[in-house]
């Protein structure tokens, strides 16, 4: 139980974190055509920003549910990552249903700080960690989509730059300190713009809620920078071989 | 509603449930290092551009996104917070939403 209310605690600041920015999402959906529940329940069903917000695109247009999969799945994959990285980080005799209640909740921000755990991360502790942002995550949704009921239609329209501008401010700041990572954000915004604007391959960006488009995009704009840092690795180590040999 | 739900809670739980093994591939690593920021940059530009424009408008409102999207990358540049950069980019596009019918 102590474990449980240490979790609660190092939880709580994300609860707080989480809360503008799903309000953000339930003024969206509802700009989108969403009632205020649906748009309470997606944010329940799937704790995720950015793939909750491409999926509501994509609904709302009337994408095909393999659109749906594969967009959901490419945007999610960060997830796939943090839950890999978490297996390694619980006790190896942890039964089946823990560990499916724990995957529920590996959001960015509980990663981090379960990750930062200098021990195994427990089942209660990290069913502490994940309660208050659920929570926080949902009313958040609820609050934003029943009061973008109240907003004037130009008001409405302006909101929904906002979670464009989170995410502005979240890719900036390590773009700026990392030469790499400005790059990969580049390369993926340019192939983004060439998929809705270029005709011929912009029939990627014109079905449904453009989930190809994005998928490419972001695909080929991450594969670029993997290969030129495996490039970059394989001259280093060729130049290191190539000095032994001297 | 469904089928998105269950596409990104299975994502979670394949990996924590059934994997145990190390990744060693570092282009692997790398690529989905990169990919939370591909996915988010692919997804902002250039449809930013048209996120105040208000449902069923015939015209996009590009000028207000424009010049919003400008001092949300400016104060992302600066290190400010996500919810002081939202806010204000969001107060921006209404000024402009306001001034523009005043201007022309």
């Amino acid at each position: 139980m102590n474990e449980f209310v240490r979790g609660i605690k190092k939880g709580f600041p994300i609860c707080l974190g989480y809360i503008p920015v799903s309000f953000t999402f339930g003024l969206i959906a509802v700009k989108m055509g969403f009632n205020p529940l649906e748009a309470t329940i997606i944010s329940l069903t799937n704790m995720a920003s950015a793939g909750q917000f491409a999926g509501i695109r994509l609904i709302e247009g009337g994408a095909p549910y393999i659109e749906l999969v594969i967009t959901t799945f490419v945007i999610n994959l960060r997830y796939m990552l943090m839950s890999l990285s978490l297996s390694q980080k619980v006790a190896p005799e942890m039964p089946f249903y823990k560990r499916a209640i724990m995957a529920f909740c590996i959001t960015d921000e509980v990663f981090a700080l379960a990750s930062m755990e200098k021990e195994d991360v427990t089942f209660p502790f990290f069913g502490g960690l994940m309660t208050t942002p659920i929570f926080g995550w949902t009313l958040g949704t609820c609050l934003g989509a029943v009061a973008s009921r109240m907003l004037s239609p130009m008001l409405q329209g302006c909101f929904g730059i906002a979670l464009y501008c989170m995410f502005i401010a979240i890719i900036i700041p390590p773009a700026r300190k990392g030469r790499k990572v400005a790059i990969a954000v580049i390369v993926s915004a340019l192939l983004s713009c060439l998929f809705k604007y270029v005709p011929g391959i912009n029939v990627l960006s014109k079905s449904g809620g453009g989930g190809w488009a994005i998928i490419v995009s972001a695909i080929l704009g991450a594969a670029i920078c993997a290969s030129i840092k495996e490039v970059k690795r394989f001259n280093k180590r060729k130049l290191q071989e190539g000095g032994a040999h001297v | 509603m469904l089928i998105m739900a269950l596409t990104t809670y299975l994502i979670r739980l394949i990996p924590i449930g059934f994997v145990r093994t190390k990744l060693d591939n570092e282009w692997v690593r790398d690529f989905l290092f990169y990919i939370p920021f591909c996915v988010l940059s692919a997804m902002t530009f250039p449809d930013v551009l048209y996120s105040t424009t208000p449902a069923g408008a015939t015209t996009p409102h590009f000028v207000s996104a424009a010049i919003a999207t400008m001092v949300a990358i400016v104060m992302a540049w600066k290190d400010r917070g996500l919810v002081r950069v939202a806010l204000v980019a969001v107060l921006v596009a209404v000024l402009v939403e306001l001034l523009l019918p005043v201007i022309f």
